[in-house]
């Protein structure tokens, strides 16, 4: 077993056991479910609706080549410089670049999960540079040295009493359970921040191709400050946000909130096409867009699975999933966490390396059922599977599924291992439950059932 | 109508009685069933390991032995499943293909066959009881079965349905992974249980024995008197 396969079996088993982890993560996400279903009833059809959303998107992704090249011309046209990122390395290096040549100190970011992909904030902090999280949650996160625990609830997994244990130690503030008076507490500490940064680094939510402008929808307004108010505007995305138009927000806005957050929108919805431009009062005066690869161009070639890249990171895949309900965000040890950070992260990261994701699923499609753009997660993860045993079989169990065709293939055979196993039946008891009972895996938390004193077909054969 | 009926290895050895209450069903509704020797595993717990030629072995079998079966009815939604979804995508690009098509526009799950089939809704069963059903996954998400389990369950006589919450989130067992990782399978079965003992439902009724296998294994080990059936199990009862 490689080191991140054991370590999310260690973190899964504590956060298993953890019933307070449970019943919190249960209940929000509960509360996540009834108001989505509330907001999906607004739409006059939701499965015609992700089936608009699916389409649009496969349009976007199987003409990437010539969206991207139209987003480009036409966001450079009013003076944005973009760059092309073919590794998490190089955007590292361009972004620091960028910071360096604008003599910047400090900087302020709002949430974006390409950030965290590349390991940005080490990357501008090891330079030198103060980089502040302005959205809630991440500030939160960021205040704990973590990562997000949602990539789009990124504080999900802390109570008010938590945060403000945190605040108190870190901001001085006093204890509080008012959400309200936590937030105020952030907000001071954030505009001191906005105004002092130099930089504004943000992600993109959508990137439209027919008017070269980026989409960023947020509910705090944070990200509009940290794009207004710094000198110097930098924003990160994949290259598979592209939109052919600028019309496929009206479902792509409504459908992000919908699904992501149970909200019929979000509350603050900007586009931003370049600089400040002449004879315009405020905006930054340097915009640069840094268009990331990072191995997407490899799931692209991977005509089975380029779906994948129709993720818009709502996250409703990971709010659905039981796995991730009872093992958690920070269990996966990936920066995309859930089911499609168990369908990606192989591709991104290497299969060896990530294949026990796609095996930690009991494959109940509740997330295919979810995505709002149809991406076929719990099959994806079945080839997975089946690509990994492709490439390097683990020898035992191909041996033990060839022994089972065998047997299974010769009736009389597996009718002698009917009589075997009844007869082996009792001895289990001696071992049931222990470490080397060979059903351990089954046994440490569940009774097998008694195999019956005359089979089904035992029974069909007497009939006669 | 002659009515090929596929009993799965976990039905067959530990739940014989869903496959007899079917065939009486079945028999009862005047049909002719034959149950093939031959059929003992539709090759998914291969298949889902990622192992495909090791299942290509079994299914291959499957395929030649149902060639010419009018009806073939599943005892498990998940079997029925792989039988219907998953057999044309193992043999995409294999001579086998056709067959695989053929046999997925005959394959049904049980109480599909009888509601949407059969045209059947009531078999006159009368079941005294509290029960609380749970959909299996992949008879719900991958063959979108959702109504006629439900259809069934409402003409039964004297029987209290109580919904539970989440009736549709899955129990756990998902077969190798319940044992892969176990931790994790206990929790979402524990969640499931919760789910059902918040109803005082006296019964977790599923139209999938492979989930009913799991559940009961918890139930059995923390000593909860809940106990669980089959919806075949209940609509045989008279």
């Amino acid at each position: 077993m490689n080191t991140f396969a054991a370590q999310f079996r260690k973190q899964s088993l504590r956060l298993t056991r953890d019933l307070r982890h449970r019943l919190l993560i249960q209940t929000a996400l509960g509360k996540y479910e009834t108001q989505r279903d509330q907001r999906k009833a607004a739409f006059q059809d939701w499965q015609s609706a992700r089936q608009a959303a699916a389409e649009i998107k496969w349009d976007a992704i199987n003409h990437l080549d010539t969206h991207l090249r139209d987003f480009v011309s036409r966001i450079e046209a009013r003076g944005t410089v973009v760059h092309w990122a073919s590794t998490a390395a190089q955007a590292r290096d361009i972004i620091l670049g960028i910071v360096r040549d604008s003599k910047a100190r400090s900087i302020i970011k709002s949430k974006a999960m390409t950030a965290e992909e590349i390991h940005l904030n080490d990357a501008l902090e090891k330079a030198g540079f103060e980089v502040v999280e302005s959205d809630l949650g991440e500030f939160i996160v960021q205040l704990r040295h973590e990562p997000p625990y949602h990539i789009v609830f990124p504080a999900m997994h802390l109570t008010r009493g938590e945060i403000s244990e945190l605040f108190t130690r870190e901001l001085g503030s006093a204890p509080t359970s008012s959400p309200e008076e936590l937030t105020m507490i952030a907000r001071r500490a954030l505009r001191k921040k906005y105004l002092t940064a130099d930089v504004g680094i943000t992600g993109a939510n959508f990137a439209i191709a027919e008017t070269g402008m980026i989409s960023i929808t947020e509910n705090e307004g944070n990200a509009r400050l940290t794009a207004a108010l710094p000198r110097v505007m930098i924003s990160l995305l994949g290259i598979e946000k592209i939109l052919p138009r600028l019309a496929d927000l009206a479902l792509f806005l409504p459908m992000l909130a919908t699904a992501g957050a149970g909200q019929a929108l979000t509350c603050y919805n900007s586009l931003y096409g370049g600089p400040r431009q002449p004879g315009e009062s405020d905006g930054p005066e340097q915009f640069h867009v840094v268009l990331l690869d990072n191995r997407r161009t490899e799931l692209l070639a991977d005509a089975e699975q380029r779906d994948a890249l129709h993720c818009i990171r709502c996250g409703a895949c990971l709010n659905v999933c039981p796995i991730f309900r009872n093992v958690g965000g920070h269990t996966y040890g990936t920066t995309y966490s859930g089911p499609i950070g168990s369908v990606i992260t192989p591709h991104l990261r290497g299969l060896q390396d990530w294949k026990h994701l796609s095996s930690a699923s009991s494959l109940c499609g509740a997330c295919t059922e979810a995505c709002p753009v149809k991406i076929d997660l719990h099959h994806h993860l079945l080839q997975n599977r089946r690509n990994s045993v492709a490439q390097k079989p683990a020898r035992l169990e191909k041996l033990a599924y060839k022994l089972f065709a065998f047997v299974i293939n010769r009736p009389w055979l597996y009718a002698l291992a009917k009589k075997f196993a009844r007869v082996c039946q009792p001895l289990h008891s001696l071992v049931k439950g222990k470490r080397i009972d060979p059903a351990y895996g089954w046994t440490q938390s569940r009774d097998l059932p008694n195999l019956a004193s005359r089979s089904f077909k035992e029974w069909w054969k007497d009939r006669k | 109508m002659r009515i090929t009926l596929f009993i799965p290895c976990f039905v067959d050895l530990v739940h014989p009685q869903v496959a007899i209450s079917m065939v009486q069903i079945l028999e009862r509704l005047g049909h002719t069933v034959e149950c093939p020797r031959e059929l003992a595993c539709c090759g998914q717990p291969a298949f889902n390991s990622g192992y495909w030629d090791e299942s290509r072995a079994i299914a291959v079998n499957v395929l030649s032995r149902l060639r010419d079966a009018e009806a073939v009815v599943v005892a498990s939604g998940s079997c029925g499943a792989m039988l219907k979804v998953f057999y044309p995508e193992l043999f995409a690009k294999t001579p086998h293909l056709d067959a695989a098509k053929s046999l997925s526009t005959r394959t049904w799950e049980f109480s599909d066959f009888l509601v949407t089939r059969l045209g059947v809704s009531d078999v006159g069963a009368r079941f005294p009881a509290r029960v609380t059903f749970h959909y299996g996954c992949h008879g719900l998400r991958e063959l979108g079965i959702k109504q006629p389990p439900r259809v069934l369950l409402s003409k039964v006589r004297d029987i209290q349905l109580l919904e539970m919450k989440e009736a549709e989130t899955c129990c756990g067992f998902g077969g190798a992974f319940a044992a892969k990782f176990p931790m994790i399978s206990t929790a979402m079965g524990e969640v499931k249980c919760a789910s059902a003992a918040e109803t005082g439902a006296e019964y977790i009724v599923s139209n999938d024995s492979s989930c009913l296998m799991h559940i009961q294994g918890l139930l059995s080990r923390q000593g909860k008197s809940v106990k669980t059936i089959h919806l075949a199990e209940i609509l045989a009862r008279q």
